[in-house]
């Protein structure tokens, strides 16, 4: 017996996601009473007294000149925090990776970079180990039939393949989501961060049928993200679409929910948290 | 001011871990230099990556870190506790520091068991009364990322947890101590411990 309850003992992680440019969150927040609302690092910490699991940022800084910013960021996040912290956007290169590493996040996210180059999954699983390195996937649905790809159910009764788009989920690749998500795994991923075009923005909840896919189809954790508005979305995120973790921004960011909002709630449901 | 030497043999982020010892009010110096190393009131073995390339990298000073290991208080991190044991498993076998019993397995994952084990577990606390762990309670939730976990003898087992089986999550031998968790990544809780490893040396 103790066994089993030691081994459900592994907690599902909400993860806070902040969005920044040049250096400072770009999108609003309800913290009026932050010395500066536009400092990621003062808002961080804000989350992790609400019992935040884990950060991401986000970088979407468009010049390399200004990519210093994100690195200086980092190392003083990683001064203040002591909590994991995920850093994506514009990373590339192995020594992309180094920078950010070095700099004090334990992982990287890449998206665009690893359609474009898979090989740098490889490189940087080999160099860092599979735990740093984060497959981060953005999908929609493709309702188009086309061979060697995953047909998936949708609750409507209706079908499609899910496919992987990248440059911020401007551009398609005719890459089928699970045959990436398997790859990038076999790669040495050691997590796949999953966001839906379907959902992201709408409130409306994660996109689960792709999410329980993509969880079904690796070993690897899978972080949900886009389309969180309510308790109930999250609890759904973890039991039916099987996610390992939940990514939210605006809900966090205009305090319509608070973590512990979430976890609390969570906890009577039964999904194993941190609180 | 106790001066604790993190030793630096180029994996990892060792930023966290500096600013933790920073915080938990003693002098932390990165360094791969013998004396220096030889001269701190404790010693921190960090370390992410692959276990091979890590012991391989250790190399010039494996020596030092056996002839002072068991008089300064030592504390390995993740894979710096991986490699105080006798083997790992990692991409075939390879020899470790032997300065505690036991092996490194990988684990087999499970339906619905992910691995890496990633994210927030409980410890249960083997030697309750152990000073690394005073204030801390029983099951309390720390910060774990690791693919390979430690097998050992009872009698090294400062605390337990259970994912896919029970494992040695933090193991002890004298003055030699090992956590599986990043105390450095486990907020408050584990700013503690790095406190308590300090009180200790």
């Amino acid at each position: 017996m103790r066994h089993i309850i030691l081994v459900m003992a592994l907690t599902r992680r909400i993860i806070p996601c902040l969005d920044l440019k040049d250096g400072r969150v770009v999108k609003g927040t309800h913290f009026e009473d932050l010395r500066d609302a536009g400092d990621p690092v003062e808002l961080a910490a804000r989350y992790n007294e609400q019992g935040a699991d884990e950060v991401v940022f986000l970088d979407i800084t468009a010049s390399k000149e200004k990519r210093k910013t994100i690195v200086e960021l980092i190392s003083r996040a990683a001064d203040q925090l002591f909590l994991p912290l995920t850093v994506g956007g514009g990373i590339n290169t192995t020594a992309d990776i180094t920078a950010i590493l070095r700099a004090g996040a334990d992982k990287v996210s890449m998206n665009t970079a690893a359609v474009q180059n898979p090989k740098i999954i490889s490189e940087g699983a080999a160099a860092f180990g599979t735990q740093c390195i984060v497959l981060a996937m953005d999908v929609r649905r493709n309702y188009i039939p086309q061979d060697g790809t995953t047909e998936i159910s949708l609750p409507d009764g209706s079908s499609c393949w899910y496919e992987v788009v990248t440059h911020g989920g401007s551009r398609p690749t005719g890459i089928d989501a699970i045959l990436w998500a398997k790859e990038a795994e076999e790669r040495g991923a050691g997590e796949i961060l999953l966001t839906s075009m379907e959902t992201d923005g709408t409130k409306e909840g994660f996109d689960i049928p792709i999410t329980e896919a993509v969880a079904s189809a690796t070993n690897i954790p899978v972080v949900a993200s886009g389309g969180v508005g309510t308790l109930e979305h999250f609890y759904e995120g973890f039991v039916t679409g099987k996610a390992d973790a939940c990514l939210a921004a605006s809900v966090f960011h205009f305090g319509e929910l608070t973590i512990r909002d979430v976890k609390e709630y969570l906890a009577t449901r039964g999904v194993p948290v941190r609180l | 001011m106790m001066k604790i030497a993190i030793i630096d043999y180029g994996l990892g982020n060792l930023r966290s871990v500096f600013r933790g010892i920073e915080k938990a009010g003693a002098c932390p110096v990165i360094t791969h230099d013998p004396e220096e190393i030889q001269s701190a009131d404790g010693i921190i073995l960090p370390g992410v990556g692959a276990f091979s390339e890590g012991m391989g990298r250790l190399s010039p000073i494996r020596q030092c870190l056996l002839s002072v290991a068991g008089e300064v208080p030592l504390l390995g991190i993740c894979l710096g506790m991986q490699m105080l044991m006798d083997e790992s498993e990692e991409h075939g076998n390879h020899q470790g520091l032997s300065l505690i019993p036991g092996n490194v397995r990988k684990f087999q994952p499970e339906p619905e068991m992910k691995v890496p084990h990633m994210g927030w577990n409980t410890i249960h606390h083997a030697m309750p009364d152990d000073p690394l762990l005073f204030g801390i309670p029983d099951e309390s939730y720390f910060y774990f990322v690791h693919s390979y976990y430690v097998s050992c003898p009872a009698a090294y087992r400062l605390c337990e947890t259970g994912y896919i089986v029970p494992y040695a999550s933090a193991v002890k031998r004298g003055l030699i101590y090992g956590v599986q968790f990043h105390p450095e990544k486990s907020g408050d809780v584990g700013l503690l411990l790095l406190k308590n490893f300090i009180g200790i040396c």
